[in-house]
């Protein structure tokens, strides 16, 4: 007895260390898979308090940029209210779909190969999980964890997102993914190789999942190649969205989600 | 030692918020960011109680994994180099290491030079390989050590300069 407690105490440090090693190599086997994240994420009070204090001030520096994008939606918006033959649109009685929250990024990453954005929406403005985050120019991410005040969402350039896709001219869908390497290219999976491709062909959300609308741009393709078997593509497409710069983003909520889950479940 | 003390607080909170808010949104030619603040574990006092050290490398390295969502990658590769220094410290330094006489802020350029670029790349490169955690990524882990570990060393040759007391 005597000597283990000697052998404890004289290698007391190489002991703390690995202790502490394994701790560490624990929180990043954890942190790769992004259900079981629950301790160290940015949307953390502390974290992203001081996040969204530094990107105030940042803010400033974008305010040009801002307005130029703004300015550029609502020119969008307007002339399509324009062109449409219905003047009031109070007499139509549209049913709604979707609700949007605006929210601002507070902290954007696109250098690992997991990357997350924290926005100052959380769950005191009804923001939930699994949610899906877009701006002007097209897609950005889905919500993974919120806070009282803050929400994480998984950015596309994220290796574990998987986001539903299609070819905006003939309706062929795959999942799109990220490989790691460009943070303006990503990879879409699964079209099969009957479908003629052609470079600049645009890809949209195909709004099979109840996550996103159909029809919000996501890129338009840059290259493609079939994959080993010779019978799917393997897609390179490159984002309308410049994820390096992200400042103003909307939060969608699709309103009948409960319902298409109940439908989806009874299949199984 | 009050001073010391003192300083070394300061130090370490100023390198965490300098690496949060500065130094992790640089994104230099892409995605080139240098992690100074293990500046703070190059410049920790030599000789001290090491469990004390070692603790205090985990928790910087945990605070800068909270903030950039990696998991616990920081901490770990803060915790092994500060584990190994005095294994560093011997080689760079030599016999001035053994008699507890090695003053940083004095020593010569080149042992200072050795000591922190092999502590700098032994960090990122374990900081890289549990980034992205996988084994056919390994092109990706050499090339992110070998340019992030330039530019932090760079980097922490110019502060530590612009910084140190020279006083002998």
């Amino acid at each position: 007895m005597q000597q283990l407690l000697n052998f404890f105490f004289k290698n007391r440090t190489l002991i703390l260390f690995l202790f502490l090693l394994s701790l560490s190599f624990g929180l990043t086997i954890n942190s790769q898979d992004y259900q079981k994240s629950k301790f160290i994420n940015s949307s953390a009070w502390v974290s992203g308090s001081i996040h969204t204090l530094f990107s105030d001030i940042g803010d400033y520096f974008y305010l040009k940029k801002e307005n130029a994008l703004l300015l550029a939606e609502n020119n969008r918006l307007k002339s399509r209210e324009y062109s449409l033959s219905i003047t009031s649109s109070e007499t139509l009685n549209l049913k709604k779909e979707y609700k949007l929250t605006p929210a601002a990024v507070v902290k954007n990453s696109y250098g690992f190969l997991n990357n997350y954005l924290t926005l100052d929406k959380g769950r005191n403005d009804q923001i939930r999980e699994d949610l899906g985050v877009v701006n002007s120019r097209g897609i950005v991410g889905i919500i993974d964890k919120t806070t009282s005040k803050f929400s994480r969402v998984i950015s596309i350039l994220n290796t574990k997102s998987k986001v539903n896709a299609k070819l905006k001219k003939n309706n062929y869908f795959g999942s799109l993914e990220w490989n790691g390497e460009n943070p303006r290219l990503v990879q879409l999976y699964d079209i099969q190789d009957l479908v003629k491709l052609n470079k600049g062909d645009t890809i949209v959300t195909s709004g099979y999942s109840s996550i996103f609308p159909e029809n919000i741009p996501i890129g338009a393709i840059a290259a493609f190649k079939l994959n080993d078997t010779k019978d799917l593509y393997i897609i390179d497409v490159a984002l309308f969205n410049d994820m390096t710069n992200l400042r103003h983003v909307h939060i969608i909520e699709n309103l009948n989600k409960e319902e298409l889950q109940i439908l989806s479940t009874q299949d199984e | 030692m009050n001073s010391l003390l003192f300083s070394n607080i300061t130090r370490f909170i100023t390198l965490v918020l300098v690496q949060i808010l500065i130094c992790n949104q640089l994104n230099f030619m892409g995605n080139i960011n240098p992690y100074i603040y293990i500046l703070f574990l190059l410049l920790y006092p030599i000789g001290s109680n090491r469990m004390g050290f070692l603790f205090i490398a985990f928790s910087l390295g945990l605070i800068i994994d909270l903030f950039l969502d990696s998991g616990g990658a920081n901490a770990a590769a803060s915790l092994s180099i500060a584990y190994i220094r005095p294994i560093f410290l011997k080689f760079s330094f030599g016999a001035a290491y053994d008699y507890q006489s090695v003053k940083l802020n004095t020593a010569e350029a080149l042992p200072r030079l050795t000591y922190f670029a092999l502590m700098i790349f032994i960090h990122h490169f374990i900081l890289f390989t549990l980034i992205y955690f996988d084994s056919s990524k390994f092109k990706m882990i050499i090339y992110n050590t070998l340019v992030n570990s330039g530019f932090t060393l760079i980097l922490v040759l110019l502060l530590n300069t612009l910084f140190s007391s020279k006083k002998s």
